[in-house]
């Protein structure tokens, strides 16, 4: 084993001796190594402002005080938090959040774990065009359905109201957390299947008592999905939310900045509000859902 | 002991050109299948109501001259009846050739393309040099991917907003441009800009997600190629162009066709960034949703034919890359 080599500092020249000792491979020389923290930390430093600067403005009491970044400092108070949890509709907006979100994730993961499992297993006529379906589905532009659903849902009075919004987002739901169960499903040894049916289970016996209590991880993948996605949707629930007590977040986080007044500072506190507990959420689960977005996208 | 149930299916084709009459075929594959059918029903009834429905309906208004003054309403308790009128594929000849139609949609159409284009080779190209300094032995790692996928952590909507603040105009951003001696762009006023800050943004929020899936292909290359590459002398950049990308290909495939179709579909980042304001960096989608909800009376009919048009580009678009990756598959 070769000790590793002690890490320089970016910037001092290093006091290595034997620079032409072999390295292993992978391991990087002093200036490579400089160079590698240099980049890395500028694009860290890129991905971190936008957010530290939403925080720190979140702090500055009036409205305008984005213009004027370095007198916050001096007057820096958390009254942007206190006003946005006990003036405005905050904690409205926190259920109406959670009921789109949750509604919408109960919905399209119940519905959609039986398909995942039938079109990774059975090959049945009607089979390929069922799964071009799923994925075109998928990528559908917001403009292709939002018209024709806004004409249907206000003659059926679901304009307003959070079941409607439910609905709409799971036309997007649905057919991804079929995708990705698929690809769950796909991972579990079709033997199981095999001796599940010899030991005299039907089709569905074997999908409920067998296949479901292995394939857990890959529901909670797909709920996480089908959580978070519904959580950030824009489009739908600005256009289908027109009550201001029924908004979500993201509808919600809008209504700060009108034509005539923009309220940067409780924006800016409400923002934060949001974004604290979504993002440490988002870090337990990403690992899956990056497996979970890519497996999902391609394999025809 | 038969095991009919978990994929019958290589036989089907072939036997099925042998099924005597078609009455008695319906019945076999129902006998044979319905656990199957069973299963997909809900997600087949689901999709047939809340998308085959209204995709239906939708194009049926792209037909009509449907806007909010003639559709169904209700007004209090006053229920008025739909007014419009079929006017068959007018509404299509009137965005593609019509007078207008290059302010309305050919200018918007390149705008796209570009936006798209630019979008995704900065993701890709930003995104792989990102995961190949992160796929080194390296101290701090953890930190760094921690810290870099913070773009796609926090909810594009929140995000924007930061953006939208920096970028006002005597904002953070223009402020430092200022002390370093540049000029101070009017990044949320001028057309140009407008749509510089809007690639910018996107460009900003869409890097983690390429960069972690590049990673994990990167980590899937196996050592060895590179030993092997090594010792037959392979510079640098050979090893990157012979072994990396081609190690790559299954990945950058799949995550390349998901950037397109996500920027192309995008919309919170130019809707939230620019409220109702900058029609010429509107993208086809906002564009479509300006006309169908942003102004009045709102125009149905022509968003929902916007629709259908965005549509048909994003399935003739991904055809022709299954077409393209076929053929390179089979010349690999």
């Amino acid at each position: 084993m070769t000790s590793s080599p002690s890490t320089v500092a970016p910037g001092t020249k290093a006091p290595t001796k034997t620079p032409k000792k072999h390295r292993r491979r992978g391991e990087l020389g002093p200036v490579a190594q400089a160079g590698t923290h240099v980049a890395l930390a500028a694009a860290s430093l890129i991905a971190l402002f936008p957010i530290v600067w939403l925080v720190y403005l979140s702090l500055g009491p009036a409205k305008d005080d984005y213009l004027h970044p370095g007198g916050i400092l001096a007057k820096a108070t958390l009254d942007n938090y206190s006003f946005v949890l006990t003036n405005t509709a905050f904690f409205n907006w926190l259920w109406s959040t959670l009921v789109v979100a949750g509604g919408t994730t109960l919905f399209g993961v119940m519905s959609a774990a039986t398909t995942g499992y039938a079109v990774s297993r059975m090959r049945f006529p009607g089979h390929r065009p069922l799964m071009w379906v799923l994925l075109l589905t998928q990528a559908f532009p917001i403009a292709v359905l939002i018209v024709p659903m806004y004409e249907i849902f206000s003659q059926l009075r679901l304009v307003d109201s959070h079941l409607g919004l439910i609905l709409v987002n799971c036309t997007t739901i649905v057919p991804y957390c079929s995708w990705l169960l698929k690809g769950y499903f796909d991972t579990i040894p079709i033997e199981l299947d095999e001796a599940g049916m010899i030991d005299g289970l039907t089709p569905f016996g074997t999908f409920w008592r067998l296949i479901l209590p292995l394939a857990r991880p890959g529901l909670a993948v797909a709920a996480f999905y089908a959580f978070i996605t519904a959580f950030a949707e824009v489009a739908f629930a600005s256009t289908f939310l027109l009550d201001d007590s029924k908004y979500t977040f993201a509808v919600g986080l809008q209504s700060f900045i009108s034509e005539h007044d923009a309220q940067w500072n409780l924006m800016a506190a409400t923002a934060v509000l949001i974004a604290i507990p979504v993002t440490i959420f988002f870090y337990l689960v990403q690992r899956h859902v990056v497996t979970g977005l890519t497996a999902g996208g391609v394999k025809g | 002991m038969t095991l009919t149930a978990p994929a019958p299916a290589a036989e089907t084709p072939r036997s099925r050109r042998r099924a005597p009459r078609p009455v008695q075929r319906v019945r076999d594959s129902y006998r044979r299948y319905w656990y199957a059918y069973a299963m997909v029903a809900p997600v087949v009834i689901v999709l047939g109501v809340l998308v085959g429905y209204p995709l239906a309906r939708g194009f049926y208004l792209t037909l009509t001259d449907a806007n909010s003054l003639n559709s169904a309403r209700t007004i209090g308790v006053n229920t008025i009846d739909a007014t419009y009128k079929f006017i068959g594929l007018d509404n299509y000849a009137e965005i593609l050739w019509g007078p207008a139609a290059y302010d309305r949609f050919w200018s918007h159409f390149v705008w796209t393309i570009v936006w798209t284009v630019t979008c995704v080779v900065l993701h890709y190209v930003i995104g792989l040099g990102l995961a190949m300094l992160l796929n080194q032995r390296l101290r701090g790692r953890v930190a760094y991917r921690l810290l870099l996928i913070l773009p796609w952590a926090v909810p594009t909507f929140v995000t924007v907003f930061a953006w939208r603040i920096m970028l006002a105009d005597a904002g953070v951003i223009n402020t430092m441009l200022d002390t370093i001696g540049l000029a101070q762009p009017s990044w949320l006023e001028d057309p140009t800009w407008q749509r510089t800050a809007a690639i910018m943004v996107n460009t900003w929020c869409g890097v983690p997600f390429m960069m972690l899936s590049l990673l994990g292909g990167l980590q899937s290359i196996d050592e060895n190629l590179y030993e092997a590459a090594e010792i037959d002398g392979a510079s640098a950049w050979q090893r990157f162009r012979h072994v990396t990308l081609p190690g790559l290909s299954s990945v950058s495939s799949t995550v390349v066709l998901l950037g397109v179709i996500w920027t192309f579909n995008q919309f919170a980042i130019i809707f939230l960034l620019f409220g109702n304001t900058a029609p010429d960096a509107q993208i086809l989608v906002t564009w479509a949703y300006r006309l169908g909800f942003g102004q009045q009376p709102r125009d149905f009919a022509m968003s929902a034919a916007y629709g259908v048009l965005l549509l048909a580009i994003l399935i003739v678009f991904t055809s022709f890359y299954y077409r393209w990756l076929k053929r390179n598959d089979q010349l690999a």
